[in-house]
């Protein structure tokens, strides 16, 4: 459902992702890991057209939102993104946040919205925070209310950039039993993540970027039990 | 010393019209600066170049040469270009409207612009088309670091507004210097009018400390 054909990505003299080409399949959880600066969030961005690709081409279900003429809100309209610091609108209570976006954007009426708000708030344990404002909230909440705000648009497909990686180490299972049990539903999910243990047990495939390049990709168990390549060892060996 | 109050008594009431006088082109130039401010701040983060670029030659040519002197251009200048004898209320308010307007326009600018990028990005994922994104995601936080700043502006409007007694308008300052030559004592009546000034520019600040004690509260 989403295919990548030799993207390129260029920052003034600096090429961050060179040529990469891959799929990911209806329903597939994907972990995107590698070093820092090989170009992780660069990849998951051009998904969403936060970056545009300088060269090559994106296809989401057969359409290419690489496309000079395509509508990118309509196309983020169908992608949930979750940032590693959240986010999250300040001056909006945790059922704002998340009922905003589907009024504004698809024109569900309040009652509408807040029906799905208040099943997914449910959902990440949040209830009873639903007037709180998110400067209440520990990481872990708002990591959890962010998800909520992103799957209230009902999208296809979840991207989340290091959604952990902020927190302190005691909220992180919670946001990582969230993902999972959205990885249950058969949710699409591109997770650039720096828990290896979490990639090992939820997700279907690994991709490994190293300096801008897709190096490996393949099955976890593979992955890490047997990398390929010199440069995934050296980075499994810094990194469990 | 001999200060001596009992002379400018008489003349009190009309030193005090000068209040009136003072705020009603201060109120005026306030309303100029912040309408075409905005819009001229609405230029600067445009992503159109050349709106840029006259934003941002307004400011730096409204911002890099003295108050006085463009008060002077607009007051003598207009009238020898263009034949229209321009009143000096008119002149006062344009400019000091025009001027307030860069100020103000920096203002805006800085206070969207230190609204956290990853809020834009955050709209920007959902789908949020522009309009909504900016009226119901970046203003409203951007306000809280635009009021106090813009109220500073007032502040500094306020007691700056003094120097349209150099056209001759009827301000404050000008009656102040006035009643001064009328009864060959300077010092009373500016010492008054210095007294008047800074019960303006107190009031003002008080409120600027409430409005921001109650935007801090709302975080
Ligand atoms: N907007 C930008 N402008 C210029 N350079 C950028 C920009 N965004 C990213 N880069 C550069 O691109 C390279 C890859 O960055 P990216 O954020 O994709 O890496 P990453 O793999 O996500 O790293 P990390 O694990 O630290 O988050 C880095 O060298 C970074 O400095
Ligand atoms: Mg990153």
């Amino acid at each position: 459902m989403i295919k990548t054909k030799e993207i390129k990505k260029v920052f003034g003299n600096n090429t961050v992702l060179k040529n990469i080409t891959a799929s990911i399949n209806q329903g597939e959880v994907v972990a995107v890991i590698g070093p820092s600066g090989s170009g992780k969030s660069t990849f998951l961005r051009c998904l969403n057209l936060l970056e545009e690709p300088t060269s090559g081409e994106i296809y989401i279900n057969d359409k290419k939102i690489t496309d000079k003429k395509v509508d990118k809100l309509a196309i983020r309209k169908n992608i949930g993104m979750v940032f590693q610091h959240f986010h999250l609108f300040p001056h909006m209570t945790v059922l704002d946040n998340v009922t905003y976006a589907p009024q504004k954007v698809k024109g569900l009426s309040k009652v509408e919205a807040q029906k799905i708000a208040k099943e997914l708030l449910a959902k990440v344990g949040l209830t009873d925070k639903e007037s709180a404002y998110p400067n209440r909230l520990s990481g872990g909440q708002k990591q959890r209310v962010a998800i909520a705000r992103a799957l209230a648009m009902e999208p296809e497909i979840m991207l989340f950039d290091e959604p952990t990686s902020a927190l302190d180490p005691e909220m992180v299972k919670e946001v990582l039993d969230v993902m999972k049990d959205l990885a249950g539903t058969g949710m699409t999910m591109v997770i650039v993540t720096h828990e290896m243990n979490f990639a090992k047990e939820v997700a279907d495939k690994v991709m490994f970027l190293d300096d801008g390049i897709l190096l490996e990709e393949g099955e976890p168990k593979a992955f890490f039990n047997q990398p390929k390549t010199e440069r995934a060892r050296d980075f499994l060996d810094k990194v469990l | 010393m001999n200060l001596d109050f009992s002379q400018i008594v008489p003349y009190i009431p009309f030193i005090l019209k000068g209040i009136w006088a003072t705020l009603e082109f201060v109120i005026f130039s306030i309303i100029i600066g912040l309408v075409l401010g905005t819009l001229l701040a609405l230029c600067k983060i445009s992503g159109v170049s050349l709106l840029k670029w006259v934003a941002n030659a307004y400011t730096s040519i409204f911002r890099g040469t003295p108050l006085i002197l463009q008060l002077m251009i607009i007051y003598y200048a207009i009238p020898q270009l263009t034949g229209y004898d321009i009143p000096i209320f008119l002149s006062a308010v344009l400019t000091f409207g025009l001027n307030s307007a860069a100020y103000v326009s920096e203002i805006i600018r800085a206070g969207i612009m230190a609204v956290d990028k990853g809020q834009m990005e955050a709209a920007e994922a959902l789908g949020i088309p522009y309009r909504p994104m900016m009226l119901n995601i970046i203003l409203p936080q951007a306000i809280k670091n635009i009021l106090p700043a813009l109220l500073n502006e007032f502040i500094t409007l306020t007691k700056e507004s003094a120097i349209v007694s150099t056209i001759g308008y009827l301000d404050l300052m000008r009656r102040a210097q006035i009643v001064g030559a009328d009864i060959y004592r300077n010092f009373e009546p500016l010492l008054l009018a210095g007294a008047i000034y800074w019960v303006m520019v107190f009031i003002l600040t008080k409120i600027g400390q409430a409005v921001e004690r109650r935007l801090r509260h709302s975080d």
